[in-house]
């Protein structure tokens, strides 16, 4: 009931954990504020210099009492360490199999999102109540914050390198978006605002093109990603056994041997660098004659991109970049560490 | 006791060689090697940067009082919250108790007549000034708009402001830190009075000692990370930038690993202070001397295990979170035996309350908070939340202005009959403790609240959701900004007016009170001390029976 009631506001999956560690903290540190002020006051009034109490012989130390002070309170800090670690590396971490995918990219000074399906929306962000969302969040200059202080969630939005966040939404209502890392002039005006909808209402809102936003209903990623490779004619290199480049089917997750010795997974950090400045790593067979791209595409295009070099697989796993992240032991610096 | 007494006590007539009355030209100040008067110099130069940087907060807080202020532009607020960062931080914390009370008190407190390197120490004081000219100028030319955290790529790439010229600033002033901290470690090492071992030294010393070792491990480091971020700005090397190769989290970690740290730099001293005033106004040998001493130490080295929390959220990995995380719960448990001890002196003590122990008790009391404050953001799920809102920005500064400063200015109060050796009048001094306690409160603790309704920090412009606990805050700034005017009129009037000091008005022990008059003499001591005894031995200061002690009860204690 108490609990119900404290945590009415909770909007995600996440912000019940959020709260509960929260409260806790709070209540040690009332008890230890209350604690520390007390004995203040109470010395303080007992031990006046006035009073005439009888202070007996004085106290200069007390090991034991030291000793068991530190391992009371490492324990007590060890306790709440080991319960708030758990929510935070399940958000940061893989998602679970039916969860949503929706990029965001921050810029000075919006917010851009991009649906699977094609719905782009400027600093708006809707969502259906229920579903697991997991956001892949990549800054196009300055490193940005994606902040809902209802659901508890916040991720940094770094250049040159994606990130992730999921969680559930679990409350119907429009929440502030802020951006909580300062990125210049106009940063406190880098907000908007995430709509949590029914899933009935979310589905009639996507068949519309996302008319609700101000954003308009484009192709799917995926086809956006294909026009893109045929307007650079990546095809003429990357098509079926031209010889001059690997070809592209069934890349996405594959084991990759580098020309330097080492090898690398194809996650979406690895295409992403391998679009982008392609003489980073070259795999074995090959010669580094692809164009740099990294003027020429934003990151909007290059997910449209790696959308569809995705659907080239016949294989779809399911794999988030957490997760990946977590088996690409033996890749060179440059492909490590990107997705985090 | 009246005025009148304490003047008798030290004759008019008989006037005194004192380290402020040995040359009164001004090259005799500005080219002295006497450690005393580089303190005052110091003292002199951070009190204009803290003028500056409160001036800076004065803008702040009257804008937030709007949701959409308008007093100043966006660019102009992000200037004014950078310059009030930069200023109070690298220019007022960081030299602050070290370079002013550390430069005056420490070779006195071990029976040196000076530092071990007198000119090195004059040249901190020139760096400093070089370093906080550059670094004004740059603010006055234009400003800069990077935040004192100075994030790439957003410094190194894509700020149009002077951060080439601030960054230089700040550079040149770390050579003044680390100047004063080798000079410091050299001392204490080298040249304590016979007799005065490690464990017989007062806290004050070791908590300077420790941070000394912070100022010559971390300082370097931000040093070449800002030199760094220069050198991708002008030569556009490729570093922190991912469009030229770099890696923008490899700033945050080079960063933190100093700012971190830096942040003992800040608190350390404070504690050091505290564990002076403590003893000596609850007449007590301090409680759990060793566990005080090596606290400050484990503080000191723990402090650079520590820097990836500020980083939670910032895409590092989560297995880096969890250590970083682990490590911060850890490092709270050396202050939490720190403020255990103090407490614990005052049990069974003989306690009086002037204006030193009032700011040693604020300090207690606000430190706990800010300490308690930081454990939610040590823990990883309560981080990802409350990261860089205004939760952050109320729990540092608990740490730095409700902690640090607040030493700063009970070290002030208690040491001023010292320096200066006139008294500052004890009444005044007990108001501006209890407005500057309750001013700090009513400023920082609402924005508590802000944070965990998620008010992101180094905002303009804020929903108007947020305005009522704005206004609230800056309505304690002002409360806050007279807790600091009043003490800085009547040490400015106590200077002519303020009745002359005896030698040891707190009848406090340690050699600055035991063996030096007030204010002390160019060469401190006129024939070496031997100490005999450990440190904060007030029984046997009350206990004893001469004239000097006597004389000494004039300084107005309670039971006196």
């Amino acid at each position: 009931m108490l609990k119900n009631h404290l945590f009415a506001n909770a909007a995600s999956s996440f912000a019940p954990k959020f709260d509960e560690i929260f409260f806790v903290l709070t209540a040690l540190s009332v008890f230890f504020t209350v604690l520390v002020l007390s004995l203040i006051v109470i010395f303080a009034i007992r031990y006046r210099a006035a009073s005439t109490i009888d202070r007996g012989k004085p106290i200069t130390h007390n090991t034991k009492l030291e000793f068991t002070i530190i391992g009371f309170l490492s324990v007590v800090g060890l306790g709440v360490f080991f319960w708030s670690a758990k929510p935070y590396a399940t958000i940061y971490g893989a998602p679970p199999a039916n969860a949503q995918k929706i990029y965001v990219i921050g810029k000075q000074w919006m917010w851009e999102i991009q649906h699977p399906d094609g719905i782009r929306e400027n600093d708006a962000l809707h969502l259906p109540l229920g579903r697991p969302v997991q956001l892949i969040l990549i800054s196009q200059d300055v490193v940005h914050s994606f902040f809902v202080p209802a659901f508890k969630v916040k991720r940094d939005v770094v250049p040159g390198m994606y990130t992730s966040v999921w969680f559930v939404p679990t409350k119907i209502g429009k929440f502030r978006l802020f951006c909580a890392q300062y990125c210049g002039a106009f940063h406190s005006q880098m907000t908007g605002w995430v709509t949590v909808m029914k899933p009935k209402d979310f589905a009639a809102w996507e068949a519309a093109g996302g008319s609700f936003s101000e954003g308009g209903h484009e192709t799917s990623m995926v086809q956006a990603g294909k026009a893109l490779f045929n307007k650079y004619g990546c095809v003429s290199c990357h098509g079926v056994s031209t010889g001059m480049a690997p070809s592209l089917s069934n890349l996405y997750m594959s084991k990759v041997h580098l020309t330097n010795g080492s090898t690398a997974i194809a996650d979406d950090a690895y295409i992403r660098e391998a679009i982008l400045n392609p003489t980073v790593h070259v795999p074995v067979g090959y010669q580094p004659i692809m164009p740099v791209f990294k003027d020429q595409l934003n990151e909007g295009q290059v997910l449209d991109l790696i959308a569809y070099i995705k659907s080239l697989s016949s294989t779809s796993l399911p794999q988030s970049p957490a997760n990946s992240a977590s088996n690409r032991s033996g890749t060179d610096e440059k492909v490590k560490g990107k997705t985090r | 006791m009246s005025v009148t007494q304490l003047e008798n006590t030290i004759p008019e007539s008989h006037p005194q060689k004192t380290y402020l009355n040995d040359g009164n030209t001004i090259g005799s100040w500005l080219l002295t090697k006497d450690h005393k008067r580089i303190a005052i110099m110091f003292l002199i130069s951070i009190s204009l940067m803290f003028i500056v940087g409160g001036w800076a907060a004065t803008m702040i807080r009257a804008e937030l009082v709007e949701p959409q202020g308008h007093l100043m532009s966006h660019e102009t607020y992000n200037k004014m919250f950078s310059m009030h960062g930069i200023v109070m931080i690298f220019f007022f914390l960081i030299p602050s108790i070290p370079a002013v009370l550390g430069n005056f008190m420490v070779p006195i407190m071990i029976g040196a007549r000076d530092l071990a390197f007198p000119r090195l120490n004059l040249l901190s004081w020139y760096l400093y000034i070089i370093g906080a000219g550059i670094s004004l100028a740059a603010m006055l030319s234009g400003g800069v708009d990077t935040g004192w955290t100075f994030y790439t790529p957003y410094s190194s790439v894509y700020s149009n402001t002077h951060v080439t010229m601030t960054i230089v600033g700040i550079f040149i002033a770390g050579f003044s830190s680390i100047f004063t901290g080798i000079n410091f470690i050299v001392t204490i090492h080298k040249m304590r009075a016979p007799g005065l071992t490690w464990f017989r030294l007062p806290l004050f010393v070791w908590a300077i000692y420790a941070t000394s070792i912070i100022f010559l491990l971390g300082t370097p480091v931000i040093a070449i990370t800002l030199a760094l971020v220069v050198l991708e700005r002008t030569l556009h090397l490729g570093i922190f930038n991912p469009a030229y190769g770099g890696d923008p989290i490899l700033f945050q970690n080079l960063f933190w690993f100093y700012s971190h740290p830096a942040v003992y730099i800040m608190i350390l001293p404070s504690m050091g202070v505290v564990s002076e005033i403590i003893p000596c106004f609850a007449r007590k040998k301090i409680f759990g001397y060793n566990f005080i001493a090596f606290s400050s130490l484990a503080i000191a080295l723990f402090g650079f295990l520590v820097w990836g929390h500020h980083m939670f959220v910032s895409g590092q990995s989560v297995y880096s979170g969890m250590i970083f995380s682990l490590l911060s719960f850890l490092i709270a448990v050396p202050s939490a035996v720190k403020v255990f001890n103090w407490t614990a002196t005052m049990y069974k003590g003989r306690i009086s309350f002037d204006a030193p122990m009032l700011y040693a008790l604020g300090f207690i009391g606000l430190f706990t908070m800010g300490g308690l404050t930081g454990l939610y953001l040590a823990s990883l799920t309560a981080d990802v939340d409350l990261h860089d809102t205004y939760f952050v920005v109320a729990h540092f500064h608990y740490i730095m202005v409700g902690g640090a400063i607040m030493g700063f200015m009970g070290g002030m109060h208690f040491w001023w009959p010292k320096i200066t050796g006139r008294m500052y009048p004890e009444k005044w001094a007990k108001i501006a403790a209890v407005i500057t306690f309750l001013g700090f409160n009513f400023t920082f603790f609402p924005q508590f609240i802000l944070g965990y309704m998620g008010m992101p920090r180094r905002y303009h412009w804020y929903p108007p959701e947020f305005q009522t606990l704005n206004i609230l805050s800056s309505i304690g700034a002002a409360v806050l900004a007279f807790g600091y005017i009043i003490p800085a009129v009547y040490f400015i009037w106590s200077l002519k007016k303020g009745p002359k000091a005896p030698q040891n008005p707190w009848r406090a022990t340690g050699l600055e009170w035991e063996e030096v008059p007030s204010p002390p003499p160019t060469h401190n001591f006129a024939r070496l001390p031997i100490v005999e005894r450990e440190a904060y031995d007030y029984e046997w200061m009350d206990g004893r029976d001469d004239s000097l002690s006597a004389a000494s009860v004039a300084g107005g204690k309670g039971d006196g």
